[in-house]
């Protein structure tokens, strides 16, 4: 594998607890995500990894009740301050979700969905970003023909690559995903995991994963999570051949979860 | 081997039969319906006889010369259906985004339930209510306001009397609001939280959102809403009566006195004497039927129109 040494730590997580209510999900977790490489998160079902990744970005703000404690650093500042801007936040980290959240509208306001709320209004100047996020994604071939017709038309596979497309249209610092290719086919999957390989040439990629062949394939580094804490993080290579917890080599020699 | 084949008769049969009394209650309000339009529309032949297409374009009502000009009790409940619908709709979002997205949990319920009781009050008691408060209150605040500020439209001259077209456009939709209103809620509550959050994700605001998403996904859902609204605000009838101040003189202005088909219907099927007079009210009922016919059709060909992009390529 490549040399991770001279990747810097994009986000530090120190003792991150957090609750759901009265309900603690996550226990002192602490990991550096490393800048342009992809993060994996394994573990079994309920484990936080879903969780852990909300709190990146802070979704978990969206209901009443929701409590973190610890510390987020990106780019040297705490994203666990108090009085965050959320919504500048948010559009430094994309995120992509478990199944394709394809807007209520066209292919292409999907895309210039995100640029819009930065601001860019000019049609020449929309119209180039988004030719340009559905190349990074790979789609333009196969949709520059459907640029107007609804999102919701197109195949489940590609819905979920216009959506990691619409992440990307307004170039976030981080891409959070959430288990992504868990609603698709092998062959959409294949496609999404080429994608991720491009991504992380300009792209910092956590993402979230059931499949530990995806894991391996994919990530420089990976995080096992069990009952909501970290279990062993370390590059992936080392996970998935020398792992130093024994649950851990239990989790994805299949033993459980 | 026996027996199952048996059981696969009798289920049959069971089938065959539900099919059947089902599709016999289905057919049963079509024939209703046509038996109503037929009825309709024999009592009605005398005055269509008497006054063919003018009883459609005449603005003169007047029963003791036995001249039935019904263009402005039509024109009434085109008019007075569209300002309920144009006030009700805005509001109605309003009230589902407030119960959905912005109330706390804890008066969620309380207030989405005082505003589905509001449905269930007798119509007449808003007729009451509209009549003995709100006219007075509109007569003289509202209405003044609305003469000195935009008297210069034709829409909004003349006397604040508080009764008239606008008022009873007024009262209509506070009467349908809570129809509407709770339909919305119900659209919006079927939005995937997974979908809105994708919204939130990208650095949206709430409101970005709610317009942006909530609403463009929930459109086919709010069509329908409309619809139901405004199909009760066509036919409704007792708190019109008390609001419209029941003028057959057709004026543009929206504060004076005015009609609708059903106000004349309830007002004027008791005086009714001779049978030329009656056939000429039968006939606005029958013009009534066939308003309200036309316009569910086109706004349920809108629906259709708006709903196949949802169900299309989903995952
Ligand atoms: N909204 C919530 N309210 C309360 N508990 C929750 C909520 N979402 C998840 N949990 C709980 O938090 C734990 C971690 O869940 P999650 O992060 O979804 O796990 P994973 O993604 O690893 O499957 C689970 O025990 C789950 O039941
Ligand atoms: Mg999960």
């Amino acid at each position: 594998m490549n040399d991770n040494n001279n990747h810097n730590d994009k986000i530090i997580i120190k003792g991150l607890n957090f609750y759901y209510g009265s309900k603690q999900a996550l226990y002192n977790v602490t990991i550096a995500v490393k800048e342009n490489e992809v993060t994996a998160l394994i573990g079994p079902s309920g484990c936080g990894k879903t969780t852990f990744l909300r709190c990146l970005n802070r979704m978990h703000d969206l209901y009443a009740g929701n409590r973190y404690e610890g510390e987020i650093i990106l780019d040297n500042a705490n994203i666990l301050d108090k009085g965050l801007d959320l919504i500048k936040l948010r559009s430094k980290i994309g995120m992509v979700f478990q199944k394709p959240t394809p807007f209520p509208m066209s292919v292409f306001d999907n895309i210039a969905f995100g640029l819009k709320l930065n601001g860019i209004s000019k049609k020449s100047e929309l119209a180039a970003l988004v030719e340009k996020a559905l190349k990074d994604s790979a789609l333009w071939d196969e949709i520059k023909d459907r640029l107007n017709e609804s999102a919701l038309s197109l195949s489940g596979g590609q819905q979920q690559r216009l959506c990691i497309a619409r992440a990307i249209a307004v170039q976030p610092d981080v891409i959070l995903m959430d288990e992504p290719c868990s609603a698709l086919d092998p062959v959409a999957t294949a496609k999404i995991e080429d994608m991720m390989t491009e991504l992380k040439r300009n792209y910092t990629v956590v993402i979230v994963t059931h499949n530990m062949q995806q894991a391996a394939r994919v990530s420089e580094w990976t995080g096992f999570f069990m009952m909501g804490e970290v279990k062993e993080f370390d590059k992936t290579q080392k996970i998935f051949t020398t792992p130093s917890n024994q649950m851990t080599e239990d989790y994805i020699t299949g033993r459980f979860g | 081997m026996m027996r199952i084949l048996d059981r696969h008769k009798r289920d049959r049969f069971a089938d065959f039969l539900f099919k059947g009394v089902s599709s016999f209650f289905a057919l049963l309000i079509i024939v209703l319906m046509l038996f109503l339009f037929v009825v309709l529309a024999i009592e009605s032949a005398p005055a269509i006889k008497a006054f063919g297409f003018k009883f459609i374009y005449s603005t003169d009502w007047n029963p003791v010369r036995a001249s039935f000009g019904a263009l402005p009790a039509i024109y009434g409940t085109i008019v007075l259906s569209a300002i309920a619908i144009v006030i009700a709709v805005p509001v109605s979002i309003g009230i589902a985004v407030f119960l959905t997205e912005m109330a706390p949990k804890k008066i969620r319920g309380p207030v989405g339930a005082a505003i589905e009781l509001l449905a269930s009050i007798p119509s007449i008691i808003y007729g009451m209510w509209g009549l003995f408060v709100f006219a007075p209150f509109l007569s003289a605040y509202v209405e003044p306001f609305l003469i000195e500020n935009f008297g210069f439209l034709p829409l909004f001259r003349g006397t604040p009397l508080g009764i008239g077209m606008l008022p009873a456009g007024f009262i209509l939709a506070i009467m349908i609001i809570p129809f509407i209103s709770s339909v919305i809620r119900d659209v919006f509550l079927m939005v995937p939280p997974m979908l809105k959050e994708s919204g939130y994700g990208m650095g949206a605001t709430k409101f970005e959102v709610i317009w942006n998403i909530v609403i463009p996904f929930a459109r086919s859902g709010i069509m329908g809403a409309v619809i139901l609204g405004l199909g009760r605000a066509l036919g409704e009838t007792m708190a019109v009566t008390f609001m419209i101040g029941n003028s057959h003189d057709l004026s543009i202005s929206l504060l004076d006195p005015a009609t609708s088909i059903s106000a004349t219907l309830a007002n004027e099927f008791t005086e009714a004497v001779d049978d030329i007079y009656l056939s000429g009210l039968v006939e606005l009922g029958l013009i009534l039927f066939a308003i309200t016919f036309v316009v569910l059709a086109l706004s349920k060909l809108m629906t259709m129109r708006f709903a196949p992009q949802k169900g299309r390529g989903k995952a």
